[in-house]
């Protein structure tokens, strides 16, 4: 299981990478591997609004449905349109081609309140601790 | 000795929870005199006596195999083979309750899939879901699954007033919570005309082939309009009429349901139908009810199972856009046997008779005095007829004469009062139908 450097994440499993005023958001590695098989995303509408923590998508596996939380308050810049027919990408690449949606970041001061990689990692082995996730 | 899970202490803690004294505080909004209501039942009687007791009552009844019957609106007599009773009187599947456990499931979901592909062959859909209730509440889905297929944006729905009474009721009822308005309503406008309702915060155009009134509408250029609107079309068709005209799919409907009951299932005073439902299958995510699919084992043998679980309600929850988990198997594996039996041309042969016979009594009944074959469109086996004297009275008259007589639709139409919705299905001899012309000129 890999958390990848650089991104930041919630901890309901989303990362979110920085580029300038913009951000592309997708679920970790941890998160794919708890899903299993992802069969189908459910993504926002270019143009749709949400604020930090909002639902903004699902994710289908083949047996859970999942909501997806926005890291940053945004607006909806571009979706992954390959996930449509190809949402193993998920599984196979969380952390590139699997990406869910790019937003344009309006307020860039919540990114405080998220876990960079190493306290995301140690949250993971915390919860792994308590035996459950 | 009953199994009750609850002990007193667990009632007590759920009441406490919710702020509630006593059991008997929730039902307090029910009149007191219909809360416990005391049953004058007569004395108990022996077996023998009690059958001959409804076998006597339920000779009252004026049933379909003793009288000529040409009423429809929406339920529809059609011949049955033995064969369909026989497959699903068979108690692996008579008896079985949602048995979907793919390990010791093979026939049942087998079935269900067969169901599903005849469905997706009859209305030229992509996907076929494993029914739902009934046509209305078919119906209702679609119009559902269309607001959220368009997530929930769009809050209007144009749906023609000659869609069946009941089921433009049911839609109402069922979409009572969401943000939805359903317009359409203006008997004087037929599809076309209704079209120009249909803009860009329309979420669907609902119309039904052939209409309550058994006509065929000119559907040319409804999907480029609602297209173009970015609206999905739904048909609400008559899968009997689909084995003779053009299949709604190949006309660019994007969801296409209806009443499944006239395919091998028996009238049954109203119940238990079928409501069959397909779409395209882009909109598999947003589709209600049980969907069965084809697979391989872990030998790569073939086999079925449920699939696309995800989207429903029990792993769904509250993010789920439909309540319907369930669907009328035994009803649609009755179709699937009927459909089975028919065959693709049997099916075509069976519209065709039915399209001339009502053919032919609609010829027969613009001869008379006193009535008019108002039906200028075309029409498969349903057309209005003006009469002389309202309809209950007429069909007082023709039930004296061992005749079922149409359906009254000044019931639901106003304005069309005196007309009657006839029916004429393979069932009707000749001899039927031409008792029923005498008879007309009788009565006027």
């Amino acid at each position: 299981m890999k958390v990848e450097q650089g991104l930041l994440y919630m901890e309901s499993h989303e990362w979110v990478r920085l580029e300038g005023d913009e951000a592309v958001v997708g679920i970790s590695d941890f998160a794919q591997e708890e899903l299993n098989d992802v069969v189908y995303v459910e993504l926002p509408e270019v143009g749709d609004t949400f604020a930090q923590g909002d639902v903004f998508g699902t994710v289908e596996s083949v047996k859970a449905a999942s909501d997806v939380y926005l890291p940053l308050s945004g607006e909806i810049i571009a979706v992954n349109k390959e996930l449509e027919d190809s949402p193993q990408l998920v599984n196979e690449d969380p952390y590139g081609k699997g990406w869910f949606v790019r937003i344009k970041v309006s307020d860039p001061d919540e990114a405080k309140s998220l876990l960079d990689a190493d306290a995301y990692a140690k949250f993971l082995a915390e919860e792994a601790k308590k035996g459950g996730h | 000795m009953p199994y009750i899970p609850h002990s007193d202490a667990d009632r007590a803690a759920m009441l406490d929870a919710i702020g509630v004294k006593h059991i008997k505080n929730l039902f307090a909004d029910v009149p007191a005199k219909v809360l416990y209501p005391k049953f004058k039942f007569p004395p108990p009687l022996d077996e023998q006596t009690l059958l001959e007791h409804f076998r006597f009552a339920s000779d009252n009844n004026a049933n379909v195999n003793d009288y000529m019957c040409f009423l429809g609106a929406g339920a529809y007599r059609h011949f049955i083979p033995s064969v369909v009773d026989h497959i699903v009187s068979r108690s692996e599947f008579y008896t079985a309750y949602t048995p979907y456990q793919p390990e010791i499931s093979q026939g049942t979901l087998q079935a269900i899939f067969e169901y599903q592909s005849m469905i997706c062959a009859l209305t030229g859909m992509e996907v076929a879901n494993a029914s739902h209730y009934d046509g209305a509440t078919a119906v209702a889905e679609a119009v559902v699954m269309a607001y959220n297929v368009l997530r929930k944006k769009r809050n209007k729905v144009v749906m023609s007033p000659f869609v069946h009474p009941e089921y433009r009721a049911t839609t109402r009822t069922y979409v009572q919570g969401l943000d939805l308005e359903i317009v359409g309503d203006d008997t004087r406008q037929d599809a076309q005309s209704l079209l120009s309702l249909v803009d860009e915060e329309t979420a669907c155009f609902v119309t039904q082939f052939p209409n309550f009134l058994g006509e065929l509408e000119d559907f040319r250029g409804i999907a480029e309009h609602v297209h173009d609107k970015g609206a999905l079309w739904v048909v609400v068709a008559d899968p009997i009429a689909l084995g003779l005209f053009k299949a709604p799919g190949d006309y660019g409907a994007d969801i296409v349901v209806g009443e499944g009951q006239p395919l091998g299932n028996p009238l049954s005073f109203g119940g238990p139908y079928l409501g069959f439902f397909a779409t395209r299958e882009q909109y598999v995510h947003k589709m209600a009810g049980r969907l069965v699919g084809e697979t391989v084992d872990a030998e790569g043998k073939r086999g079925f199972v449920l699939t696309l679980s995800a989207r429903e309600q029990h792993i769904r929850r509250e993010r789920a856009t439909s309540n319907i988990c369930s669907n009328e198997a035994l009803n649609a594996l009755a179709a699937a046997v009927y459909l089975a039996a028919l065959g693709k041309c049997g099916l075509r042969q069976l519209a065709e008779i039915c399209y001339h016979k009502a053919h032919y009594l609609a010829r027969e009944i613009s001869k008379l005095r006193h009535y008019e074959v108002v039906t200028t469109k075309p029409f498969f086996r349903e057309f209005v007829v003006r009469c002389p004297k309202p309809v209950a009275e007429m069909n007082e008259a023709l039930l004296e004469r061992d005749i079922i007589g149409g359906y009254d639709l000044g019931r639901d139409y106003p304005e069309m009062a005196n007309h009657m919705l006839v029916c004429v299905t393979e069932r009707n001899s000749r001899l039927e139908i031409d008792t029923l012309v005498r008879a007309l000129k009788e009565v006027s």
